[in-house]
């Protein structure tokens, strides 16, 4: 395609300049600016993770030395979680897409929008401070006392990053709550919310509610270590095991503020690549918020042998088997929408359905891990690394590339190049599930997590594991050449390129800046392809004069 | 979005705030009385009360919409929620003797 075409006036062309960039508070810009922040954080997360399975391809500590290697996963940790998995689907893909699904011009307050990117990048420039001082080594949960009392790294400005992130992310869920609530447009009602709508609501809720109290542990924590001021220490006269309820009463619920949008994202691919309405919209629907609900009520899992007394434990642990319930509500409503659905097996359809496999294998270890008895067994093994990362990266990981492929088009009005985003698909499932698949039998046989050196007969599947890292890894790079080049060279994508239903496909690719030129009225269920197809045969057929 | 600000007096708020200034002295005072384990339940009551005066009138939720009641009433809920299953841990600990 010619670049010499004049495309006409969207969001991308409407402006030129760095200024035009930093100062927008178009929704759409804000998503692009933190689509390269995120970006940059998980390259960077990434060769953490690189030097780690290097590390781990020998039993010897041979390439890094044990503190070292403690920083290396303590940044990953850190720089993965919040610096990339909690923002990325509400920063990137939240924050473009709802205001256009909902048939609004921008969000409720798009000024506070550019604000909470603003905090995220302080967050970030003090974690990247942080790691160029020689980094940090608590691991990424900070536990006291070791945090506060007796490790010599970097732990005050980290825990500024993270505070700092955290304060950007209550931002966009305030956002997201004040936009979805207020700038519907007419005939949007709540049951008429596509389905990542209504994820990014729940997820928003979590954010507004468990993120004060990361910023006030870590407050806490930094009053510890800089004033010696007890509260968690015991030779302070504090409590350890106090830090770990206010750590995990927000840390836990961060899962959800994870994963939902993933289900979100899920859902709109489904049903887009099914033809057909999602099974149980309502459930499915219901089932987020009431996972995000349910989600504040098991943090104490974490702490099955933190000397949390066993009663509480089997409370959490009962809570805790609850979530499998929503959860599997969606999995089995994703997969009866398969069910006679015109499935077709478009890229973004592939990391949906490598989602919905992956996410089964990650819930139901956790299911395993919420059992006391097998908690305690297999606790800070390689087990438990296996079955976050099957959560964290096989399944959010998943949504947001199937998401990023779903919507790219629409994002830059350009395609990119089915087959090699279809091989980067199978090489990001086939070597994910050689990297994590093999850490289950090492923790299952007992080799403990966060150890830069191991037993011989661990040996063969590690290496295994850091084999299936090097796939994933060209997994991921693909993608990445491929939509740089995509937005010079691809081809044009039209507005609809997927054929779907919803008000985002209704807009031109790129949109416009107020993305319609009049506001929308919605007429449809959520997903209604039968009614739409009757509209358009309705509007095709010539009207019969009466005889 | 101004005409249905409810305008309080500036009555009602020197009212609670001497509502405030008295249970201060209260609470002063009832921390000179010797009422064992009371004293700590005496103390949270009345902070309770205090902080209920100032969220309805001072950020004046009182008169708020409905949604902005439910938003402040969640957030005592979810403080609840941290309080109370912490608390499961902290008093059952002894249960195994």
């Amino acid at each position: 395609m010619s670049s010499n075409e004049t495309a006409p006036t969207n969001y991308l062309n409407a402006d030129y300049g760095v200024r035009s960039w930093l100062f927008t508070v178009d929704h759409k810009r804000i998503a692009i600016l933190y689509l390269i922040a995120v970006t940059f954080f998980f390259a960077l997360g990434g060769l953490m993770a690189v030097l780690i399975r290097l590390e781990l391809a020998t039993p010897a500590g041979d390439l890094v030395q044990a503190d070292v290697y403690n920083r290396l996963f303590t940044m990953h940790g850190v720089l993965m979680i919040f610096f990339f998995l909690i923002p990325a689907i509400p920063g990137v893909l939240g924050n473009f897409l709802i205001p256009i699904m909902i048939g609004a011009k921008d969000m409720a307050f798009p000024k506070v929008n550019l604000a909470s990117w603003y905090v995220y990048m302080a967050g970030g420039l003090f974690a990247a401070w942080s790691m160029l001082h020689g980094g940090v080594d608590t691991g990424w949960t900070f536990y006291t006392p070791f945090s506060t009392a007796f490790s010599n790294t970097y732990v005050i400005s980290t825990a500024i990053g993270g505070f700092l992130a955290g304060f950007s992310s209550i931002l966009t869920g305030l956002n997201f709550i004040v936009t979805v609530h207020r700038m519907r447009a007419p005939g949007l009602t709540w049951f008429r919310l596509p389905l990542f709508v209504w994820s990014l609501y729940a997820t928003a809720i979590v954010q507004i509610l468990a993120t004060p109290v990361l910023a006030i542990t870590l407050v806490l924590l930094i009053a510890e270590r800089a004033f010696r001021i007890g509260i968690f220490d015991p030779a302070l006269g504090g409590d350890p095991v106090l830090f770990q309820h206010l750590f995990w009463f927000y840390s836990h619920p961060a899962v959800y503020i994870m994963i939902l949008p993933a289900f979100g994202v899920i859902s709109e691919l489904v049903s887009a690549f099914a033809r057909k309405r999602i099974f149980g919209y309502r459930v499915v629907a219901a089932a987020s918020v009431s996972i995000a609900v349910l989600g504040f009520l098991v943090w104490g899992h974490h702490m099955f042998v933190s000397s949390q007394s066993p009663y509480a434990g089997v409370i959490f642990s009962l809570l805790s088997m609850l979530v499998a319930v929503p959860s599997a509500v969606k999995v089995f409503n994703w997969t009866a929408t398969l069910y006679e659905g015109s499935v077709s097996w478009e890229t973004p359809m592939l990391y949906a359905l490598g989602f919905i496999g992956l996410f089964t294998i990650g819930g139901l270890t956790g299911v395993m891990l919420a059992t006391m008895g097998i908690d305690i067994h297999v606790h800070d093994t390689y087990f438990v690394v296996a079955h976050f990362h099957y959560v964290m990266v096989g399944a959010v990981l998943m949504a947001y590339l199937g998401g990023l492929h779903f919507w790219w088009p629409k994002i830059t009005g350009r395609m990119y190049p089915i087959f090699w985003s279809k091989i980067s698909a199978l090489l990001v499932f086939v070597g994910f599930n050689l990297t994590f698949f093999p850490q289950f039998l090492l923790g299952y046989l007992g080799m403990p997590r966060r150890y830069h050196a191991y037993p011989d007969e661990f040996q063969v599947l590690n290496v295994l594991s850091s084999a299936g890292a090097t796939v994933l890894g060209v997994g991921y790079l693909i993608p990445l050449v491929y939509f740089f080049w995509s937005m010079r060279y691809g081809k044009r994508a039209g507005d609809n390129p997927w054929d779907a239903f919803g008000l985002e496909w209704e807009t031109t690719s790129p949109p416009p800046t107020f993305n319609f030129p009049a506001t929308p009225k919605v007429t449809l269920e959520a997903y209604d392809y039968t009614g739409r197809a009757e509209a358009r045969l309705a509007r095709t057929q010539p009207v019969r004069s009466s005889p | 979005m101004s005409e249905r600000h409810h305008v309080t007096g500036l009555a009602v708020y020197l009212a609670v705030f001497l509502a405030l200034m008295v249970f201060t002295a209260v609470t002063v005072w009832a921390s000179f009385v010797h009422l064992g384990p009371f004293n700590d339940l005496v103390a949270m009551a009345i902070a309770f009360t205090k902080a209920t005066l100032v969220v309805l009138f001072f950020m004046q939720v009182r008169h708020a919409s409905r949604m902005a009641k439910i938003t402040v009433v969640a957030g005592f809920l979810w403080l609840a929620i941290l309080f109370g299953i912490t608390l499961t841990d902290y008093f059952s600990r002894g249960f195994l003797g």
